[in-house]
């Protein structure tokens, strides 16, 4: 599924389109701990987290994952976006939780609908 | 590719808002190199830990690389604090970071189990009040 699909169920906000939103979605990995997200998320893998400084991209250029989304209405600060602009990673914000944004994305990807 | 390449990268401690900058250009020269996408992400995974552990623990430090026919060797040494308990830094889950780097999602405790699990070959030397030393090789011929 590609990532402007789970945008525009999801209602998504993007931040910084610097990755584009015609990227395929692997899968997700939810996690808030940057180790765990370098060790266990998998190319393509759209990150949820209520992280938002700057290294989160770093992550996510590493790991070539498709996205970052920053849940419970939290704005990732200028330096983030302007870091993911660079490294053309694509930020995106909810006001859902984490937990309802994974069961809604693994709904997608699963079921292909909600 | 025949002859080795080497190159090195200067990391300041603290300097958490260009972390991960020499892991990514590292990562950009392996990807031109046409490695494979699983050597390219243990050795992602492998150096960019290694800088965090710079930029959250030491003063300055230095990533140095060569790139062999037969290997990747990465060694991050710093000047830092060194570690009291090398065994236990080894364990997983054992971190002495303080809270607010672990409110950044970071001191898990999983940063060096990490290096050791993607490296072929793994080598800590630690001095306290002096620094630290890792050395990791990621073989290329037959990997693990």
């Amino acid at each position: 599924m590609k990532l402007h699909e789970i945008v525009n169920e999801l209602s998504l906000q993007v931040k910084s389109y610097g990755g584009g939103l015609e990227r395929d979605v692997t899968g997700g990995y939810v996690s808030d701990l940057l180790s765990d997200v370098m060790a266990n998320s998998k190319e393509g893998n759209l990150w949820i987290t209520l992280q938002t400084h700057e290294n989160i991209v770093a992550v996510a250029s590493l790991r070539n994952l498709a996205g970052i989304i920053i849940v419970n209405k939290r704005e990732p600060p200028w330096g983030t976006l302007k870091k993911a602009e660079d490294e053309k990673i694509t930020i995106m914000t909810t006001q859902m939780s984490a937990f309802e944004v994974a069961g809604k994305i693994y709904q997608l990807l699963i079921c292909g609908h909600m | 590719m025949r002859e080795t390449i080497e190159g090195s990268f200067q990391l300041i401690g603290g300097n958490f808002a260009r972390a991960g900058e020499a892991s990514i250009e590292l990562k950009r020269r392996l990807t031109e190199l046409g490695l494979s996408e699983e050597i390219i992400r243990r050795v992602s995974i492998v150096t960019f830990e290694a800088e965090m552990n710079v930029i959250i623990y030491a003063a300055a430090g230095w990533l140095r690389y060569s790139i062999t026919p037969e290997h990747i060797k990465i060694v991050v040494e710093d000047m830092g604090p060194g570690i009291e308990d090398v065994e236990s830094a080894m364990q997983e889950g054992y971190s002495t970071a303080p809270e607010w780097v672990r409110e950044m999602g970071w001191g898990a405790g999983m940063g060096l189990p990490n290096m050791k699990k993607n490296s072929d070959e793994f080598k800590i030397d630690a001095v306290v009040g002096e620094g630290t030393k890792v050395e990791m090789v990621i073989n290329l011929s037959r990997g693990k």
